[in-house]
């Protein structure tokens, strides 16, 4: 059985990309056979932050529009046997996915026995976020605590609910899942953050992980290493946490209290 | 919770002010995407309607839709104008 995911947030620059790659290499690493998409054509990125951009031949929308193969377009991770990348195409042209084409991949990737497709969604609401939701099963929504990330991603919360083929079909929601990213507990200790209880308590939909404004993030998209592989990084060990949520483990939240500052920080530290 | 409870105990700084203005917004978007694109052209020809018999307040018509179970209900209210207010001319011709 195939699952879809989708990573989603409407607002850009919260951390998508980052998301999917940590995602599909958790994923992977614990066994699971693995393809993650690059849905914003375009502007192409996860094949950056993978560090396969130099092994980039053939694109989604090469295989969408039949001048290659699925299997000679998906990039097999140098990392891990089971994880495959499907780069965006940089095509200006918007219209280049098609609901058929996108529907004929994800079937022949099912069909191929992935246990996961996490499609990476393009900022925004337009035709490539729609078309990365609309095969979903669950949907990750990245939010930032932030009001203008809070209240895109209710905008995006919305369309789960009603624009998705399970939604058209009425086979129940899209389950739906909060993934917070640039958290930072020293500052919503100090009251000039929103909390993890605020966005949730604000959105109404359950959290499946806090992931902690970290240098190891910046550091491993430097590196084209998902920074889930970093594990001495606070972000990626939260980002281990969530994949074992994500696969029905009982993980307590980490990083979200602030640490207390020590004496001489006290006195010196602002 | 009770973690949170003390967090937000502290002196209030920006964050209590974000979540109160998106408690709100985001309130007021679920109300409004839940509902039919044809209600604010509705609301407006049947205020038209009723004008030629009553002349009521623009505002005086509220158009709710409302989901019962399975089902959805269209909830029309329409205030009319107190009769023991004097009316402009108009008025005069409401009654039959």
């Amino acid at each position: 059985m195939t699952e879809i995911i989708v990573v989603t947030s409407g607002k850009g620059g919260v951390g998508k990309t980052t998301t999917s790659a940590s995602l599909a290499v958790g994923l992977a690493r614990l066994g699971k056979k693995v393809a993650v998409i690059d849905f914003d054509v375009g502007l192409r990125n996860l094949d950056l932050i993978m560090g396969c951009e130099r092994r980039v031949v053939y694109d989604f929308v090469n295989v969408i529009q039949g001048e290659c193969t699925l299997r000679q377009a998906l990039i097999k991770d140098k990392r891990l046997d089971s994880l495959y990348i499907l780069a965006a195409s940089q095509t200006r042209d918007k219209d280049a996915l098609s609901k058929e084409g996108v529907e004929r991949i994800l079937g022949e990737l099912a069909e191929d026995g992935f246990d996961y497709i996490i499609c990476d969604s393009p900022a925004g609401i337009e035709k490539g976020a729609a078309l990365a939701m609309y095969f979903a099963d669950r949907a990750i929504v990245v939010v930032n605590p932030e009001v203008s990330s809070v209240r895109d991603s209710d905008r995006i919360l919305g369309l789960l609910a009603s624009k998705t083929r399970r939604a058209e079909r009425g086979e129940g929601a899209v389950e739906q899942h909060l993934l917070l990213t640039r958290y930072s507990p020293e500052r919503v200790a100090g009251g000039d953050m929103m909390g993890v209880a605020d966005v949730k308590d604000i959105l109404g939909i359950e959290v499946l992980g806090v992931i902690p404004e970290s240098t190891g993030v910046l550091t491993a998209s430097n590196a084209g290493v998902p920074v889930i592989l970093d594990a001495d990084s606070p972000a990626g060990q939260a980002y281990a946490d969530a994949v074992d949520r994500l696969t029905g483990k009982d993980r307590p939240m980490r990083f979200i209290d602030a640490q207390k500052k020590g004496l001489l920080a006290r006195i010196f530290g602002s | 919770m009770g973690l949170f409870d003390f967090l937000r105990s502290r002196p209030k700084g920006s964050a209590s002010v974000a979540t109160e203005r998106l408690r709100i917004i985001v309130a007021q978007e679920r109300a409004k995407s839940g509902r039919p694109d044809y209600l604010p052209l509705l609301r407006r020809e049947l205020l038209e309607v009723i004008r030629k018999y009553v002349n009521i307040d623009p505002e005086a018509i509220e158009i709710n839709v409302e989901r019962e179970g399975n089902q959805e209900v269209l909830e029309l209210s329409v205030a009319l104008p107190d009769k023991g207010v004097v009316e402009q001319p108009a008025a005069a011709d409401d009654e039959p």
